[in-house]
């Protein structure tokens, strides 16, 4: 079956595969490929508009499935060229779908219909590596040598390591008072780390202005002027999950929101193969996950809101810790689209999730990961995700890089080096 | 009121590419009334229909999103930095 998703009306002169334009996601406003990502109409955010015209679904399925086992196998799909596979990148991606079937039994869901897509398996721990190998290939394609970005940790170390593999300079910026794990994982790469006195948010805003100063020209922020591509990263977690299901779409899925691009992204995803023909048009329920310390988006899915009133973190969980998420009105939109919801769990419930994922299925999750977990538990107790039907679950980081959360767990006991010290301390 | 405004790169064709200019009002929104009699069409961009900031416009006076203030009404006093940022995505 042949698709025609957009009709490409601008001329774009970079070769980014079957990226055809920027279009704007409020007004529809077009212009060509670019560093730029908000519209010069109406501030919107600027998305990738692509022309799968010339796909056939089963010849494009057999080209995914003969690809590589990363990211690239859906190079067909996604804003780069098709020789992609080719050049030096962190090459992320075909993570597990892990069947958690201990998990569920903990959960109350039922035996074989929970899975957890475990992203710490990528090259730097967190699901941040397939964002940043997008916006590197877009930073090739506009001449760009310098790769920077606003970072709560995870996308710092990213980006460190995408631009130490493909011989760029990063400079990247972070709070000043992030996890010594997450500052060592992105300092290691030898570019430039700097803290920034202030939150992500304060952060964020920083990047923004250094972008239009001629001090930050020729600097690819790849979650400012690179955000289209950027972004476009995390539809591979919604190909992967399908693949791995065996081209089936799950029922429902619990991911993670802070600035709310994951969540809209995977739903892109998700509705390109049901396009595409490489899944069944079947309905899907999507389910944010936020932090009680930062959960402008619940707050406001809960009061039944449009717009998302910013807050001020103050949340175990940093990765997630974004005041003013600029995706939130989407996310809204799309979970009560899907027949969703949005929840937010404490740093308490937060912490103990962590414990049972890392107890029952051997995955040690960070925080983010303690958030969705949490929140599929608090879901399914109030009755509000359904325990029979398939439900995939993201941890999209390393538990290795939040281990204070969990800094109270220990040995369980310290014995002398005999049997009898060890029958004494009731290990026997 | 004397205050400074920094201007996104996606708003400087109206302020013949600068990236500071000056404007007065003792409030945000009569700054943004004042930018506009200088730099015709700027506040179409940074208001919607109804008058009211942009969902994907942020705005700080000094070192504080209006949003946690008071909006429009704002105050800017004289010789506060104005700045207008497009919203960007997590990290």
């Amino acid at each position: 079956m042949a698709v025609q998703t957009v009709a490409s009306t601008t001329e774009s002169t970079v070769d980014l595969g079957p990226a055809a334009a920027l279009s704007c996601r409020e007004c529809g406003h077009r212009v060509p490929l670019g560093p730029v990502f908000a519209c010069e109409e109406c501030f919107g955010p600027l998305e990738i508009a692509y022309d799968f015209s010339a796909y056939d679904t089963e010849e494009l399925r057999k080209r995914i499935e003969s690809g590589p086992s990363n990211i690239w196998r859906y190079a067909p799909l996604l804003p780069v060229p098709a020789d992609v596979a080719t050049k030096p990148n962190i090459n992320p991606g075909w993570t597990q779908l892990v069947k958690a079937d201990n998990l569920a039994r903990e959960l109350g869901v039922d035996e074989g219909k929970l899975f957890v897509k475990d992203d710490s398996g990528n090259p730097t721990h967190s699901f941040k590596d397939r964002v940043v190998a997008q916006a590197l290939e877009a930073a090739r394609a506009f001449g760009f040598t310098t790769l920077s970005c606003s970072s709560t940790g995870n996308l710092a170390g990213a980006v460190g390591a995408a631009a130490a593999r493909a011989g760029f300079r990063s400079c990247v910026f972070i709070p000043h008072d992030l996890e010594q794990g997450k500052v060592v994982m992105a300092a290691v790469y030898g570019g430039e780390l700097v803290g920034i006195e202030g939150n992500y948010d304060d952060v964020n805003r920083f990047c923004s202005e250094l972008i239009g100063d001629p001090a930050g020209e020729g600097w690819g922020f790849v979650n400012v002027n690179l955000r289209p591509y950027y972004a476009e990263g995390s539809k591979t977690l919604a190909y992967e999950i399908c693949e791995q299901l065996g081209w089936r779409l799950p029922d429902q899925l619990v991911v993670p929101i802070a600035s709310g691009s994951q969540l809209t992204k995977i739903d892109k995803g998700l509705q390109e193969l049901i396009k595409l023909g490489l899944v069944e048009d079947k309905p899907y329920k999507i389910f944010g996950a936020q932090a009680e310390g930062c959960s402008p988006v619940s707050t406001a899915f809960k009061a039944g809101h449009d717009v998302v009133r910013p807050q001020k973190p103050d949340t175990i969980a940093k990765s997630l810790a974004i005041g003013n998420p600029a995706d939130g009105p989407y996310v809204l939109d799309i979970a009560r689209r899907t027949g969703g919801f949005v929840e937010d769990v404490t740093d308490e419930q937060v912490v103990d999730a962590i414990k049972v994922l890392a107890r029952t299925e051997g995955i040690f999750a960070e925080t983010a990961g303690g958030v969705t977990v949490g929140v599929t538990r608090k879901l399914i107790e109030n009755g509000v995700l359904d325990p029979a039907k398939s439900t995939v679950v993201l941890n999209t980081g390393d538990g290795l890089k939040t281990l204070d959360a969990v800094a109270g767990t220990g040995l369980t006991a310290t014995i002398r080096p005999n049997l009898d010290s060890f029958r004494d301390a009731g290990l026997a | 009121m004397s205050v400074t405004v920094r201007i996104p790169t996606i708003l400087r064709t109206y302020t013949g590419g600068q990236a500071e200019v000056s404007a007065e009002g003792a409030t945000l929104g009569e700054v943004i009334a004042d930018l506009e009699k200088n730099h015709t069409g700027i506040a179409a961009r940074v208001l919607d229909d109804q008058g009211k900031l942009r969902r994907f416009v942020n705005v700080y006076v000094n070192d504080d999103d209006v949003r946690f203030e008071q909006g429009l009404e704002t105050a800017t006093p004289d010789g506060a930095g104005v700045s207008i940022i497009p919203a960007v995505a997590g990290g």
